[in-house]
Protein backbone atom coordinates (compact mmCIF):
# COMPACT_ATOMS: atom_id res chain seq x y z
CA UNK A 1 0.00 0.00 0.00
CA UNK A 2 1.12 3.50 -0.49
CA UNK A 3 1.58 5.66 2.64
CA UNK A 4 3.16 8.79 4.14
CA UNK A 5 5.87 7.91 6.39
CA UNK A 6 8.35 10.54 8.63
CA UNK A 7 11.84 10.29 7.98
CA UNK A 8 13.27 12.59 10.09
CA UNK A 9 12.86 16.40 11.19
CA UNK A 10 10.72 18.37 7.93
CA UNK A 11 11.03 15.70 5.96
CA UNK A 12 7.84 13.49 4.98
CA UNK A 13 7.32 10.92 2.05
CA UNK A 14 4.91 8.56 0.57
CA UNK A 15 6.39 5.08 -0.26
CA UNK A 16 4.87 1.75 -0.58
CA UNK A 17 4.90 -0.19 2.33
CA UNK A 18 3.45 -3.52 3.44
CA UNK A 19 -0.27 -3.94 3.23
CA UNK A 20 -1.60 -4.34 6.86
CA UNK A 21 -2.79 -7.58 8.36
CA UNK A 22 -5.29 -8.91 11.42
CA UNK A 23 -3.31 -9.32 13.70
CA UNK A 24 -5.03 -9.68 17.24
CA UNK A 25 -8.98 -11.02 17.34
CA UNK A 26 -10.41 -7.64 17.74
CA UNK A 27 -8.53 -5.59 14.65
CA UNK A 28 -10.00 -4.21 11.92
CA UNK A 29 -8.48 -3.38 8.58
CA UNK A 30 -10.09 -0.27 7.38
CA UNK A 31 -9.79 0.96 3.67
CA UNK A 32 -9.09 4.62 4.12
CA UNK A 33 -11.42 7.00 2.05
CA UNK A 34 -10.40 10.29 3.88
CA UNK A 35 -7.24 11.31 6.52
CA UNK A 36 -6.43 14.71 7.37
CA UNK A 37 -3.12 16.50 8.86
CA UNK A 38 -3.68 17.52 12.42
CA UNK A 39 -2.04 20.31 13.95
CA UNK A 40 -0.18 18.13 16.34
CA UNK A 41 1.44 15.96 13.12
CA UNK A 42 3.47 19.31 13.09
CA UNK A 43 4.75 18.85 16.05
CA UNK A 44 6.31 15.59 14.53
CA UNK A 45 7.01 17.07 11.57
CA UNK A 46 9.31 19.72 13.56
CA UNK A 47 10.50 16.56 15.40
CA UNK A 48 9.85 18.24 18.82
CA UNK A 49 7.96 15.86 20.05
CA UNK A 50 10.22 12.16 21.16
CA UNK A 51 9.81 8.97 20.06
CA UNK A 52 9.51 8.86 16.06
CA UNK A 53 11.87 6.17 14.17
CA UNK A 54 11.95 6.62 10.23
CA UNK A 55 9.77 4.81 8.54
CA UNK A 56 7.15 5.27 10.88
CA UNK A 57 3.37 5.66 9.06
CA UNK A 58 2.12 9.12 10.33
CA UNK A 59 -2.28 10.25 10.32
CA UNK A 60 -4.10 10.17 13.55
CA UNK A 61 -7.43 11.40 12.22
CA UNK A 62 -9.07 8.95 9.36
CA UNK A 63 -12.36 7.15 8.59
CA UNK A 64 -12.62 4.76 5.78
CA UNK A 65 -14.27 1.62 4.45
CA UNK A 66 -14.33 -1.93 6.59
CA UNK A 67 -12.46 -4.61 4.57
CA UNK A 68 -11.89 -6.94 7.05
CA UNK A 69 -12.38 -8.27 10.61
CA UNK A 70 -10.91 -10.43 13.18
CA UNK A 71 -13.24 -13.06 15.20
CA UNK A 72 -13.43 -10.46 18.17
CA UNK A 73 -14.44 -7.38 16.06
CA UNK A 74 -18.13 -5.95 16.08
CA UNK A 75 -17.78 -4.53 12.63
CA UNK A 76 -18.95 -5.81 9.19
CA UNK A 77 -16.96 -5.68 5.96
CA UNK A 78 -18.22 -2.62 3.61
CA UNK A 79 -19.46 -0.33 6.99
CA UNK A 80 -18.39 3.15 6.90
CA UNK A 81 -16.75 3.92 9.73
CA UNK A 82 -14.85 7.54 12.02
CA UNK A 83 -11.94 6.14 13.76
CA UNK A 84 -10.75 7.81 17.26
CA UNK A 85 -7.31 8.72 17.39
CA UNK A 86 -7.00 7.36 21.15
CA UNK A 87 -7.03 3.32 20.78
CA UNK A 88 -8.95 2.08 23.54
CA UNK A 89 -9.79 -1.33 25.25
CA UNK A 90 -13.04 -0.53 26.80
CA UNK A 91 -12.55 -2.64 29.71
CA UNK A 92 -9.53 -1.24 32.15
CA UNK A 93 -10.72 0.62 34.87
CA UNK A 94 -10.10 4.30 32.63
CA UNK A 95 -12.25 3.15 29.66
CA UNK A 96 -14.78 2.25 32.64
CA UNK A 97 -14.65 5.39 33.83
CA UNK A 98 -14.83 7.19 30.05
CA UNK A 99 -11.16 8.16 30.27
CA UNK A 100 -10.34 6.77 26.96
CA UNK A 101 -7.43 8.81 26.70
CA UNK A 102 -5.72 7.06 29.90
CA UNK A 103 -6.47 3.37 28.49
CA UNK A 104 -4.03 0.96 30.38
CA UNK A 105 -4.02 -1.85 28.14
CA UNK A 106 -3.35 -0.40 24.43
CA UNK A 107 -0.19 0.93 24.54
CA UNK A 108 2.33 -2.43 23.94
CA UNK A 109 4.47 -3.07 27.16
CA UNK A 110 7.83 -2.40 25.50
CA UNK A 111 6.42 1.01 24.45
CA UNK A 112 4.69 1.51 27.66
CA UNK A 113 7.96 1.83 29.43
CA UNK A 114 9.80 4.79 27.82
CA UNK A 115 6.34 6.48 28.71
CA UNK A 116 5.83 5.26 32.34
CA UNK A 117 9.73 6.49 33.23
CA UNK A 118 8.80 10.07 31.40
CA UNK A 119 5.67 10.44 33.07
CA UNK A 120 5.21 7.92 36.17
CA UNK A 121 2.18 6.56 34.42
CA UNK A 122 2.20 4.73 31.26
CA UNK A 123 0.35 6.52 28.44
CA UNK A 124 -2.32 5.12 26.18
CA UNK A 125 -1.59 3.68 22.35
CA UNK A 126 -2.54 6.36 19.58
CA UNK A 127 -2.36 5.65 16.05
CA UNK A 128 0.42 7.18 13.27
CA UNK A 129 2.35 9.07 16.44
CA UNK A 130 5.06 8.66 19.32
CA UNK A 131 6.61 5.30 19.97
CA UNK A 132 5.73 6.65 23.79
CA UNK A 133 2.25 6.22 22.49
CA UNK A 134 3.05 2.78 20.67
CA UNK A 135 4.18 3.71 17.60
CA UNK A 136 0.91 2.31 15.97
CA UNK A 137 1.49 2.84 11.86
CA UNK A 138 -1.02 5.66 11.52
CA UNK A 139 -3.84 6.74 8.98
CA UNK A 140 -2.29 8.37 6.09
CA UNK A 141 -2.60 5.58 4.28
CA UNK A 142 -4.35 3.28 2.48
CA UNK A 143 -5.07 0.94 4.73
CA UNK A 144 -4.51 0.66 8.87
CA UNK A 145 -4.75 -2.08 11.06
CA UNK A 146 -7.42 -0.82 13.99
CA UNK A 147 -6.67 -2.67 17.12
CA UNK A 148 -10.27 -2.99 19.56
CA UNK A 149 -12.26 -2.31 16.21
CA UNK A 150 -15.23 -2.83 18.54
CA UNK A 151 -14.66 -0.16 20.95
CA UNK A 152 -13.39 2.65 19.09
CA UNK A 153 -14.72 3.10 15.40
CA UNK A 154 -18.04 4.81 14.95
CA UNK A 155 -20.29 3.47 12.25
CA UNK A 156 -21.47 6.39 9.98
CA UNK A 157 -24.88 5.96 8.17
CA UNK A 158 -25.69 6.56 5.04
CA UNK A 159 -25.97 10.40 4.05
CA UNK A 160 -23.30 12.64 5.58
CA UNK A 161 -20.12 13.35 3.14
CA UNK A 162 -16.64 12.57 5.03
CA UNK A 163 -15.95 15.60 5.34
CA UNK A 164 -18.70 16.25 7.69
CA UNK A 165 -17.93 13.68 9.94
CA UNK A 166 -14.36 12.59 9.64
CA UNK A 167 -13.26 15.21 11.90
CA UNK A 168 -14.93 13.14 14.88
CA UNK A 169 -11.44 11.26 14.87
CA UNK A 170 -9.90 13.80 16.61
CA UNK A 171 -9.88 17.53 16.69
CA UNK A 172 -14.27 17.92 16.78
CA UNK A 173 -14.13 15.94 20.09
CA UNK A 174 -11.38 17.80 21.45
CA UNK A 175 -12.18 20.99 21.04
CA UNK A 176 -15.32 20.15 22.46
CA UNK A 177 -13.82 18.81 25.11
CA UNK A 178 -11.44 21.96 25.58
CA UNK A 179 -14.81 23.94 26.15
CA UNK A 180 -16.16 20.95 28.68
CA UNK A 181 -12.75 21.25 30.54
CA UNK A 182 -13.20 25.42 31.11
CA UNK A 183 -16.68 24.30 32.69
CA UNK A 184 -18.82 27.24 31.06
CA UNK A 185 -21.79 28.68 32.81
CA UNK A 186 -24.20 30.68 30.53
CA UNK A 187 -23.25 33.94 29.94
CA UNK A 188 -19.29 33.43 30.42
CA UNK A 189 -16.39 35.45 28.69
CA UNK A 190 -14.05 33.20 27.42
CA UNK A 191 -10.61 33.50 25.87
CA UNK A 192 -9.23 30.87 23.26
CA UNK A 193 -5.87 31.13 22.05
CA UNK A 194 -5.11 29.35 18.73
CA UNK A 195 -7.44 29.88 15.99
CA UNK A 196 -6.62 26.34 14.54
CA UNK A 197 -8.95 23.56 14.26
CA UNK A 198 -8.99 22.99 17.76
CA UNK A 199 -9.12 26.40 18.55
CA UNK A 200 -12.10 26.90 16.10
CA UNK A 201 -14.23 23.62 17.51
CA UNK A 202 -13.69 25.06 20.72
CA UNK A 203 -15.16 28.68 19.87
CA UNK A 204 -18.00 27.27 17.97
CA UNK A 205 -18.20 24.54 21.21
CA UNK A 206 -17.95 27.20 24.09
CA UNK A 207 -20.67 28.97 22.36
CA UNK A 208 -23.07 25.95 22.28
CA UNK A 209 -22.24 25.46 25.75
CA UNK A 210 -23.59 29.38 26.43
CA UNK A 211 -20.55 31.33 26.58
CA UNK A 212 -22.37 34.87 26.86
CA UNK A 213 -18.90 36.09 24.66
CA UNK A 214 -15.93 34.15 23.08
CA UNK A 215 -12.67 36.15 22.39
CA UNK A 216 -10.07 33.99 20.06
CA UNK A 217 -6.48 35.21 19.68
CA UNK A 218 -4.33 34.79 16.82
CA UNK A 219 -2.47 36.43 14.54
CA UNK A 220 -3.73 35.15 10.80
CA UNK A 221 -6.20 37.10 9.54
CA UNK A 222 -7.37 34.22 7.57
CA UNK A 223 -8.01 32.60 10.69
CA UNK A 224 -9.57 35.15 12.54
CA UNK A 225 -12.04 35.93 10.07
CA UNK A 226 -13.00 32.12 10.44
CA UNK A 227 -13.45 32.61 14.19
CA UNK A 228 -15.62 35.25 14.18
CA UNK A 229 -17.59 33.92 11.03
CA UNK A 230 -18.19 31.86 13.72
CA UNK A 231 -19.49 33.86 16.22
CA UNK A 232 -16.46 34.96 18.13
CA UNK A 233 -14.63 38.04 18.87
CA UNK A 234 -11.30 38.80 17.54
CA UNK A 235 -8.07 39.77 18.95
CA UNK A 236 -4.94 39.98 16.40
CA UNK A 237 -1.57 40.06 19.09
CA UNK A 238 0.60 41.91 16.53
CA UNK A 239 -2.45 44.53 16.18
CA UNK A 240 -3.51 45.04 20.22
CA UNK A 241 -1.96 44.22 23.47
CA UNK A 242 -3.72 40.77 24.61
CA UNK A 243 -3.86 41.14 28.44
CA UNK A 244 -5.05 45.02 27.97
CA UNK A 245 -7.22 44.15 25.74
CA UNK A 246 -8.93 41.18 27.31
CA UNK A 247 -9.41 42.94 30.56
CA UNK A 248 -10.88 46.24 28.66
CA UNK A 249 -13.39 43.69 26.70
CA UNK A 250 -14.20 41.72 29.75
CA UNK A 251 -15.47 45.13 31.80
CA UNK A 252 -11.98 44.54 33.93
CA UNK A 253 -12.73 41.48 35.30
CA UNK A 254 -10.47 39.06 33.27
CA UNK A 255 -12.46 36.11 31.21
CA UNK A 256 -13.78 33.04 33.42
CA UNK A 257 -12.26 30.47 31.60
CA UNK A 258 -9.04 30.54 28.99
CA UNK A 259 -8.37 27.70 26.45
CA UNK A 260 -4.86 27.32 25.34
CA UNK A 261 -5.56 25.88 21.63
CA UNK A 262 -1.55 26.45 20.95
CA UNK A 263 0.47 24.23 22.97
CA UNK A 264 4.43 23.33 23.15
CA UNK A 265 5.39 26.06 20.09
CA UNK A 266 4.22 29.28 20.44
CA UNK A 267 4.96 31.73 18.68
CA UNK A 268 6.09 35.26 19.00
CA UNK A 269 9.09 37.26 20.07
CA UNK A 270 8.42 37.32 23.86
CA UNK A 271 11.59 37.16 26.25
CA UNK A 272 10.26 34.22 27.65
CA UNK A 273 8.94 32.01 23.97
CA UNK A 274 12.77 33.26 22.86
CA UNK A 275 14.73 31.49 25.90
CA UNK A 276 12.13 28.40 24.89
CA UNK A 277 12.78 28.35 21.49
CA UNK A 278 16.34 28.49 22.07
CA UNK A 279 15.88 25.36 24.51
CA UNK A 280 13.81 23.51 22.09
CA UNK A 281 16.24 23.71 19.70
CA UNK A 282 19.32 22.50 21.56
CA UNK A 283 16.88 19.93 23.05
CA UNK A 284 16.57 20.86 26.76
CA UNK A 285 13.12 22.01 28.18
CA UNK A 286 10.64 20.90 25.17
CA UNK A 287 8.01 23.08 25.52
CA UNK A 288 7.33 26.59 24.72
CA UNK A 289 4.71 27.59 27.19
CA UNK A 290 4.35 31.67 26.03
CA UNK A 291 0.19 31.24 25.69
CA UNK A 292 -0.11 29.20 28.70
CA UNK A 293 1.55 31.78 31.05
CA UNK A 294 -0.31 34.45 29.49
CA UNK A 295 -3.47 32.50 29.84
CA UNK A 296 -3.12 32.13 33.49
CA UNK A 297 -1.84 35.62 33.49
CA UNK A 298 -5.53 36.70 31.96
CA UNK A 299 -8.00 34.62 33.63
CA UNK A 300 -10.01 36.04 36.40
CA UNK A 301 -9.37 35.54 39.71
CA UNK A 302 -10.94 32.08 40.86
CA UNK A 303 -11.36 31.43 36.48
CA UNK A 304 -10.78 27.91 34.78
CA UNK A 305 -7.70 27.24 32.79
CA UNK A 306 -8.22 25.11 29.63
CA UNK A 307 -5.41 22.82 27.95
CA UNK A 308 -6.10 20.90 24.88
CA UNK A 309 -2.73 22.26 23.33
CA UNK A 310 -0.40 19.19 23.59
CA UNK A 311 2.44 19.76 25.68
CA UNK A 312 5.35 17.09 25.60
CA UNK A 313 7.66 17.64 28.56
CA UNK A 314 9.26 19.92 30.59
CA UNK A 315 8.13 23.85 30.78
CA UNK A 316 9.75 26.42 33.25
CA UNK A 317 8.98 29.61 34.11
CA UNK A 318 6.03 28.29 35.03
CA UNK A 319 3.93 30.84 36.84
CA UNK A 320 2.96 28.73 39.97
CA UNK A 321 2.35 31.85 41.64
CA UNK A 322 -0.09 33.36 39.68
CA UNK A 323 -2.27 30.24 39.76
CA UNK A 324 -1.90 29.76 43.60
CA UNK A 325 -2.89 33.20 44.57
CA UNK A 326 -5.80 33.53 41.80
CA UNK A 327 -7.12 30.47 43.25
CA UNK A 328 -7.13 29.00 39.73
CA UNK A 329 -7.92 25.61 37.80
CA UNK A 330 -6.86 23.95 35.52
CA UNK A 331 -7.73 20.83 33.47
CA UNK A 332 -6.17 19.21 30.41
CA UNK A 333 -5.22 16.34 28.91
CA UNK A 334 -5.52 14.15 25.50
CA UNK A 335 -9.13 14.02 24.07
CA UNK A 336 -11.26 10.62 25.36
CA UNK A 337 -12.81 10.59 21.77
CA UNK A 338 -14.96 7.48 22.12
CA UNK A 339 -16.83 9.54 24.86
CA UNK A 340 -17.68 12.53 22.49
CA UNK A 341 -18.12 10.94 19.38
CA UNK A 342 -21.84 9.80 19.31
CA UNK A 343 -23.12 12.59 20.86
CA UNK A 344 -21.84 14.85 18.56
CA UNK A 345 -22.26 12.86 15.31
CA UNK A 346 -25.88 13.53 16.58
CA UNK A 347 -24.95 17.32 16.45
CA UNK A 348 -23.72 17.15 12.98
CA UNK A 349 -26.58 15.10 11.77
CA UNK A 350 -28.84 17.58 13.05
CA UNK A 351 -27.16 20.19 12.18
CA UNK A 352 -25.86 21.72 15.02
CA UNK A 353 -22.53 21.34 14.12
CA UNK A 354 -20.74 22.20 11.05
CA UNK A 355 -16.93 21.30 10.49
CA UNK A 356 -16.85 21.62 6.58
CA UNK A 357 -16.19 25.56 6.96
CA UNK A 358 -12.55 24.62 8.28
CA UNK A 359 -11.14 22.66 4.90
CA UNK A 360 -8.57 25.12 3.01
CA UNK A 361 -7.46 21.84 0.62
CA UNK A 362 -7.85 18.86 -0.49
CA UNK A 363 -4.92 16.71 -1.56
CA UNK A 364 -4.09 13.23 -2.82
CA UNK A 365 -2.63 11.37 -0.43
CA UNK A 366 0.67 11.09 -2.84
CA UNK A 367 0.68 14.84 -2.40
CA UNK A 368 1.11 14.60 1.49
CA UNK A 369 4.63 16.36 1.86
CA UNK A 370 3.33 19.27 0.23
CA UNK A 371 0.34 19.47 2.50
CA UNK A 372 2.74 19.09 5.75
CA UNK A 373 5.02 21.83 4.32
CA UNK A 374 2.26 24.32 3.49
CA UNK A 375 -0.10 23.66 6.46
CA UNK A 376 3.44 24.70 8.20
CA UNK A 377 4.42 27.53 6.44
CA UNK A 378 1.01 29.36 5.35
CA UNK A 379 -0.84 28.71 8.25
CA UNK A 380 -3.22 31.99 7.49
CA UNK A 381 -4.30 29.96 4.48
CA UNK A 382 -3.68 26.77 4.69
CA UNK A 383 -6.07 26.17 7.30
CA UNK A 384 -7.19 22.42 7.28
CA UNK A 385 -6.05 19.49 4.84
CA UNK A 386 -7.70 16.48 3.86
CA UNK A 387 -5.88 13.71 2.30
CA UNK A 388 -7.66 11.30 -0.21
CA UNK A 389 -6.06 8.24 -0.87
CA UNK A 390 -6.24 6.01 -3.87
CA UNK A 391 -7.64 9.82 -5.63
CA UNK A 392 -5.18 11.48 -8.43
CA UNK A 393 -6.04 15.05 -7.81
CA UNK A 394 -8.02 15.86 -10.88
CA UNK A 395 -11.12 14.84 -9.13
CA UNK A 396 -10.39 16.78 -6.33
CA UNK A 397 -10.99 20.42 -6.92
CA UNK A 398 -14.19 21.86 -5.48
CA UNK B 1 9.96 -4.63 63.35
CA UNK B 2 7.79 -4.79 60.48
CA UNK B 3 5.49 -7.69 60.63
CA UNK B 4 4.51 -9.83 57.95
CA UNK B 5 1.60 -8.21 56.71
CA UNK B 6 -0.17 -9.94 53.90
CA UNK B 7 -0.59 -6.74 52.10
CA UNK B 8 2.76 -5.67 52.23
CA UNK B 9 4.80 -9.04 52.12
CA UNK B 10 8.39 -8.23 52.87
CA UNK B 11 11.48 -9.94 51.25
CA UNK B 12 10.28 -13.25 52.32
CA UNK B 13 11.90 -12.27 56.04
CA UNK B 14 15.21 -11.85 54.20
CA UNK B 15 17.40 -8.67 55.77
CA UNK B 16 14.85 -6.64 57.25
CA UNK B 17 16.28 -4.07 59.73
CA UNK B 18 15.59 -3.79 63.12
CA UNK B 19 13.91 -0.35 63.48
CA UNK B 20 10.67 1.41 62.94
CA UNK B 21 9.08 1.24 59.75
CA UNK B 22 6.81 3.20 57.70
CA UNK B 23 3.83 1.45 55.54
CA UNK B 24 5.50 0.72 52.40
CA UNK B 25 6.47 -2.64 50.87
CA UNK B 26 10.08 -3.57 52.18
CA UNK B 27 11.09 -4.22 48.55
CA UNK B 28 10.57 -0.15 48.30
CA UNK B 29 13.12 0.61 50.73
CA UNK B 30 15.99 2.94 50.81
CA UNK B 31 18.66 0.17 50.38
CA UNK B 32 20.34 -1.89 48.99
CA UNK B 33 20.78 -4.67 51.45
CA UNK B 34 18.41 -6.76 52.04
CA UNK B 35 20.74 -9.38 53.60
CA UNK B 36 22.68 -10.15 50.77
CA UNK B 37 19.27 -10.70 48.47
CA UNK B 38 17.80 -8.31 45.58
CA UNK B 39 13.82 -7.60 46.56
CA UNK B 40 11.79 -6.34 43.78
CA UNK B 41 8.36 -6.31 42.92
CA UNK B 42 5.35 -5.06 41.21
CA UNK B 43 1.44 -4.63 42.22
CA UNK B 44 -1.47 -4.12 38.92
CA UNK B 45 -4.85 -4.13 39.37
CA UNK B 46 -6.52 -6.69 37.02
CA UNK B 47 -10.37 -6.54 36.53
CA UNK B 48 -10.90 -10.31 36.69
CA UNK B 49 -11.39 -12.95 39.44
CA UNK B 50 -9.14 -14.16 41.59
CA UNK B 51 -9.20 -17.32 40.65
CA UNK B 52 -8.91 -16.80 36.92
CA UNK B 53 -5.36 -15.05 37.62
CA UNK B 54 -4.71 -17.61 40.08
CA UNK B 55 -4.88 -20.22 37.29
CA UNK B 56 -2.77 -18.68 35.36
CA UNK B 57 0.06 -19.36 37.09
CA UNK B 58 -0.48 -23.09 37.25
CA UNK B 59 -0.32 -23.88 33.97
CA UNK B 60 3.19 -23.18 32.05
CA UNK B 61 1.60 -22.53 28.67
CA UNK B 62 -0.71 -19.80 29.98
CA UNK B 63 2.36 -18.19 32.09
CA UNK B 64 4.87 -18.69 29.00
CA UNK B 65 2.30 -16.68 26.91
CA UNK B 66 3.46 -13.38 29.51
CA UNK B 67 6.66 -13.74 30.22
CA UNK B 68 8.07 -12.18 26.89
CA UNK B 69 11.24 -13.19 24.61
CA UNK B 70 13.58 -13.21 26.99
CA UNK B 71 12.18 -15.55 30.46
CA UNK B 72 10.28 -18.61 29.91
CA UNK B 73 9.45 -21.69 31.92
CA UNK B 74 9.42 -25.30 31.44
CA UNK B 75 8.06 -28.41 33.54
CA UNK B 76 10.41 -29.64 35.50
CA UNK B 77 10.34 -32.79 37.64
CA UNK B 78 6.97 -33.49 39.38
CA UNK B 79 5.60 -30.34 40.48
CA UNK B 80 8.73 -28.37 39.64
CA UNK B 81 8.94 -25.42 37.38
CA UNK B 82 12.12 -24.46 35.41
CA UNK B 83 12.81 -20.71 34.88
CA UNK B 84 14.73 -20.36 31.95
CA UNK B 85 16.33 -16.62 31.14
CA UNK B 86 17.59 -15.88 27.85
CA UNK B 87 20.65 -13.11 28.41
CA UNK B 88 22.68 -12.27 25.42
CA UNK B 89 25.66 -15.02 26.02
CA UNK B 90 23.69 -17.77 27.49
CA UNK B 91 20.32 -19.26 28.65
CA UNK B 92 20.16 -19.45 32.60
CA UNK B 93 18.05 -22.17 33.72
CA UNK B 94 16.82 -22.18 37.59
CA UNK B 95 14.73 -25.05 38.74
CA UNK B 96 12.18 -24.06 41.34
CA UNK B 97 9.66 -25.98 44.10
CA UNK B 98 6.61 -24.65 44.91
CA UNK B 99 6.32 -23.58 48.54
CA UNK B 100 2.70 -21.90 48.28
CA UNK B 101 -0.32 -23.04 46.52
CA UNK B 102 -3.23 -21.18 48.02
CA UNK B 103 -6.10 -20.97 45.30
CA UNK B 104 -7.47 -17.51 44.63
CA UNK B 105 -4.56 -16.29 47.13
CA UNK B 106 -1.34 -16.69 46.48
CA UNK B 107 1.43 -19.12 44.65
CA UNK B 108 4.89 -19.26 45.45
CA UNK B 109 8.57 -21.13 44.34
CA UNK B 110 11.60 -21.35 45.42
CA UNK B 111 14.87 -22.59 44.15
CA UNK B 112 15.74 -25.69 44.74
CA UNK B 113 19.19 -26.64 46.38
CA UNK B 114 21.85 -26.61 43.88
CA UNK B 115 20.20 -24.53 41.59
CA UNK B 116 22.30 -21.85 39.65
CA UNK B 117 20.25 -18.99 41.27
CA UNK B 118 19.00 -18.78 45.04
CA UNK B 119 15.49 -16.89 44.21
CA UNK B 120 11.90 -17.15 45.54
CA UNK B 121 8.93 -16.18 43.20
CA UNK B 122 5.88 -15.00 44.82
CA UNK B 123 2.45 -14.01 43.52
CA UNK B 124 -0.74 -12.75 45.93
CA UNK B 125 -3.69 -11.80 45.52
CA UNK B 126 -5.87 -9.91 47.35
CA UNK B 127 -9.06 -7.71 46.49
CA UNK B 128 -9.20 -4.53 45.02
CA UNK B 129 -11.20 -1.98 46.56
CA UNK B 130 -14.33 -0.31 45.05
CA UNK B 131 -15.13 -3.23 43.09
CA UNK B 132 -11.91 -2.43 40.47
CA UNK B 133 -10.86 -6.19 40.38
CA UNK B 134 -8.12 -8.02 42.22
CA UNK B 135 -4.63 -6.64 42.71
CA UNK B 136 -1.90 -9.03 41.60
CA UNK B 137 1.52 -8.72 43.50
CA UNK B 138 4.57 -10.57 42.20
CA UNK B 139 7.71 -10.27 44.43
CA UNK B 140 10.94 -11.57 43.60
CA UNK B 141 13.81 -12.16 46.05
CA UNK B 142 16.83 -13.70 44.31
CA UNK B 143 21.04 -13.79 45.18
CA UNK B 144 22.42 -12.01 41.82
CA UNK B 145 25.35 -13.94 40.73
CA UNK B 146 28.39 -11.27 41.17
CA UNK B 147 26.14 -9.46 43.76
CA UNK B 148 24.79 -6.20 43.73
CA UNK B 149 27.45 -5.70 40.43
CA UNK B 150 25.39 -8.49 38.30
CA UNK B 151 22.18 -7.20 39.62
CA UNK B 152 23.33 -3.32 38.00
CA UNK B 153 24.23 -5.13 34.87
CA UNK B 154 20.99 -7.14 34.25
CA UNK B 155 18.98 -4.28 34.82
CA UNK B 156 20.80 -2.11 32.41
CA UNK B 157 20.02 -4.87 29.78
CA UNK B 158 16.51 -4.90 30.68
CA UNK B 159 16.61 -8.46 31.78
CA UNK B 160 16.62 -7.91 35.61
CA UNK B 161 13.81 -9.68 37.37
CA UNK B 162 11.98 -6.08 37.98
CA UNK B 163 11.64 -5.77 34.55
CA UNK B 164 10.42 -8.81 33.58
CA UNK B 165 7.99 -9.06 35.95
CA UNK B 166 6.56 -5.81 35.53
CA UNK B 167 6.14 -6.58 31.90
CA UNK B 168 4.73 -10.23 32.40
CA UNK B 169 2.26 -8.23 34.59
CA UNK B 170 1.36 -6.13 32.47
CA UNK B 171 0.93 -8.49 29.58
CA UNK B 172 -1.64 -10.60 32.04
CA UNK B 173 -3.57 -7.57 33.14
CA UNK B 174 -3.86 -7.15 28.47
CA UNK B 175 -4.77 -10.74 28.30
CA UNK B 176 -7.46 -10.80 31.15
CA UNK B 177 -8.94 -7.45 30.34
CA UNK B 178 -8.88 -7.52 26.50
CA UNK B 179 -8.56 -11.26 25.79
CA UNK B 180 -5.41 -9.97 23.72
CA UNK B 181 -2.00 -8.53 24.10
CA UNK B 182 -1.60 -4.93 22.46
CA UNK B 183 0.88 -5.35 19.63
CA UNK B 184 1.71 -2.20 17.11
CA UNK B 185 3.40 -4.71 14.64
CA UNK B 186 1.20 -4.61 11.26
CA UNK B 187 1.85 -7.98 10.16
CA UNK B 188 1.50 -11.53 11.61
CA UNK B 189 4.39 -13.29 12.51
CA UNK B 190 6.17 -15.28 10.03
Amino acid sequence: MRALTWQGKHDVRVETMPDPQIVNPRDAIIEVTSTAICGSDLHLYDAVIPGLKAGDILGHEFMGRVVETGPGSTLKPGQRVVVPFTISCGACFFCRAGQFAACDNSNPVETQEASELLFGHPVSGFFGYSHLTGGYPGGQAEYVRVPFSDVGPLVIPEGPTDEEVLFLSDILPTGWMAAENAQIAPGDNVAVWGCGPVGLFAVQSALLMGAGQVIAIDHHPRRLELARSLGAKTVDYRQSHVLEALMEMTGGIGPDAVIDAVGMESHGFSPDNLMDAAKQKIGIGADRAHVLRLALTAVRKGGRVSIPGVYGGLADKFPLGTLMEKGLQIRTGQTHVQAYTKQLLHRILEGEIDTTFLISHRLPLEQAATGYRNFRDNQNDWTKVVLKPGRSGADLLP
Amino acid sequence: MRQHDPAHPQAMGQGEAEQDHDSAPGRTARTLDFGGYQVVGRTVTIAADPALIHDHFRDPARLNAILGSHLRVEPGAGDHLVWVLATSSREIRVETAPVHDRPGEMRAWRSVEGAELDVEIKVQLREAPAGRGTEVEAHVAYRPKWGLAGHLAARLRGIDPKAQGRQALKRLKMLLETGEIATARNRRAG
